[in-house]
């Protein structure tokens, strides 16, 4: 079985195991950090596009644009090979983290702004009638409706982050992808290499069934 | 003498087309309007301006209880006391109808949500549906969902409630059980504005009729004369078609 001693080694795997774990525990709360910024300025922008005066509003798209036409590892080299240069050093932790957040910020912002979009007008006209505020109506009336609409889209974009995580890997960030090449040199094994890509399915395959299975029952409701 | 509801010259125009070609009325405090005529004559973009749910002409002056009818604060204020029920519901559909009744009290005006329940189980059950307090709006009928948004309306003690339609978009056997209670309403002295079709219901409640017509008022005074001896060719049109389809 020449195969599995070279693509599942179980010796190699258990050496690498540690190293693997390190590397996932990183991956997940880069993942994390950045999808939870993602969100709060992914939120910020829509607002910005949807309700603030006219200048913002166009600066506002013209980020979002931008943000999702950048290939996130041109960004991600950027910010941590080129801004050094004007004197702004940062971790690869951070440098991940800020370019992960600054791209995922923009398709959040669509996401939430056809969600707000998609919620009818007499929702809006009843809290104006009623005296509630502006930050009111969000608050309470349109986005619980609005989120309850972008829970598939958004987990989408979520899996999309984790899965860009492993780019990190490029900026020295001890990732699980990076922890797995290293694992492959110092074994001279592709064993890490396969373990970490199951870890990745394993982490993100429950999230891609849970939205296919919103989907189709937001589609079902519809009908 | 000016009303309680007071409109001045009122203007609203959709870019070249004339919504509201300078309407003054003057409603008085307690009375029960019934604004009458044909769809596109204005009787709707009348009243969505009176909560300002419509801007209008900066010419206009439209005040209630002596606040005018402006932006920011003022209008806020004006909103507070004017409540208003749609053709549509609208309620909110992710709350409890409980919750619709409560969600205004509580955030404009800050009553604890122990004294809005009370208040809400007393207005759904004046307008007859407390047994379904918990349930959502989706599962009501349009009849009951109409009550609950006149409960909600009245949580908030308005002086003036607007009506758009209210019984338009209910199934005819649903019509009845809201206009009960939009009568009901209209005894406790609340002053009433109502666009409607209900020719039956603005005769018997009304204290006065008002026929719209492009955007103009044509022709008011009681029902009794309006709907029976107008004197104006457009509105016995108007009648003539309700009355005879």
């Amino acid at each position: 079985m020449d195969l599995f001693d070279t693509f599942l080694n179980a010796e190699v795997m258990r050496r690498s195991l540690p190293m693997l774990m390190q590397g996932l525990w990183i991956t997940l709360q880069l993942g994390t950090a950045s999808i939870v910024a993602g969100l709060i300025l992914g939120l910020a922008l829509a607002m910005i596009r949807l309700y603030a005066t006219a200048p913002l509003r166009l600066l506002a798209r013209v980020y979002i644009d931008i943000f999702r036409s950048i290939p996130l590892l041109v960004l991600l080299i950027i910010v941590y090979y080129a801004l050094p240069f004007v004197g702004v050093r940062l971790s690869p932790f951070v440098s991940a983290m800020a370019a992960l957040t600054l791209v995922s910020g923009a398709y959040t912002a669509e996401i939430f702004r056809a969600g707000i979009e998609a919620i009818p007008k007499g929702q809006f006209e009843a809290s104006a009638a009623l005296g509630l505020s502006g930050p009111q109506t969000m608050k309470e009336v349109v986005l619980p409706q609005a989120v309850k609409i972008v829970i598939p889209p958004l987990t989408n974009n979520s899996i999309n982050v984790v899965k860009d995580t492993a780019l990190a890997s490029v900026v020295a960030m001890p990732d699980l992808l990076k922890q797995a090449t290293q694992a492959q040199a110092l074994a001279a094994n592709p064993t890490p290499l396969i373990v970490a890509a199951a870890i990745y399915v394993a982490f993100l395959w429950p999230l891609v069934a849970a939205v296919s299975r919103m989907e189709r029952r937001f589609a079902a409701r519809r009908r | 003498m000016t009303g309680f509801v007071s409109i001045r010259n009122l203007r609203k125009s959709y870019g070249s087309f004339e919504a509201l070609k300078g309407i003054d009325l003057d409603v008085a405090k307690g009375e029960v309007v019934c604004v009458i005529g044909p769809s596109g004559s204005g009787k709707s973009t009348l009243i969505r301006c009176i909560n300002r749910l419509e801007g209008f002409s900066p010419e206009s002056k439209i005040r209630v209880d002596g606040i005018p009818v402006a932006t920011g604060r003022a209008l806020a204020r004006v909103r507070a006391e004017v409540g208003m029920v749609f053709q549509s519901f609208n309620l909110f559909p992710h709350l409890t109808v409980r919750e619709n009744v409560m969600l205004a009290p509580r955030k404009v005006r800050g009553t604890s949500r122990a004294d809005a329940a009370v208040r809400a189980d007393q207005l759904l059950a004046r307008v007859g549906i407390a047994n379904q307090a918990d349930k959502y709006p989706e599962h009501l009928s349009g009849g009951q969902q109409q009550r609950v948004a006149i409960a909600r309306a009245l949580a908030m003690d308005p002086q003036v409630m607007l009506f758009d339609e209210p019984t338009s978009a209910l199934d005819p056997e649903m019509v009845g059980e809201v206009l009960d209670v939009m009568r009901d309403l209209a005894r406790t002295g609340v002053t009433m504005i109502v666009v409607t079709h209900e020719m039956g219901f603005a005769s018997q409640v009304a204290d006065r009729v008002i026929f719209m017509d492009a955007g103009q008022i044509v022709e008011q005074g009681p029902p009794a004369r309006i709907l029976s001896h107008p004197v104006e060719p457009r509105t016995r049109n108007f009648l003539g078609a309700v009355l005879n389809h």
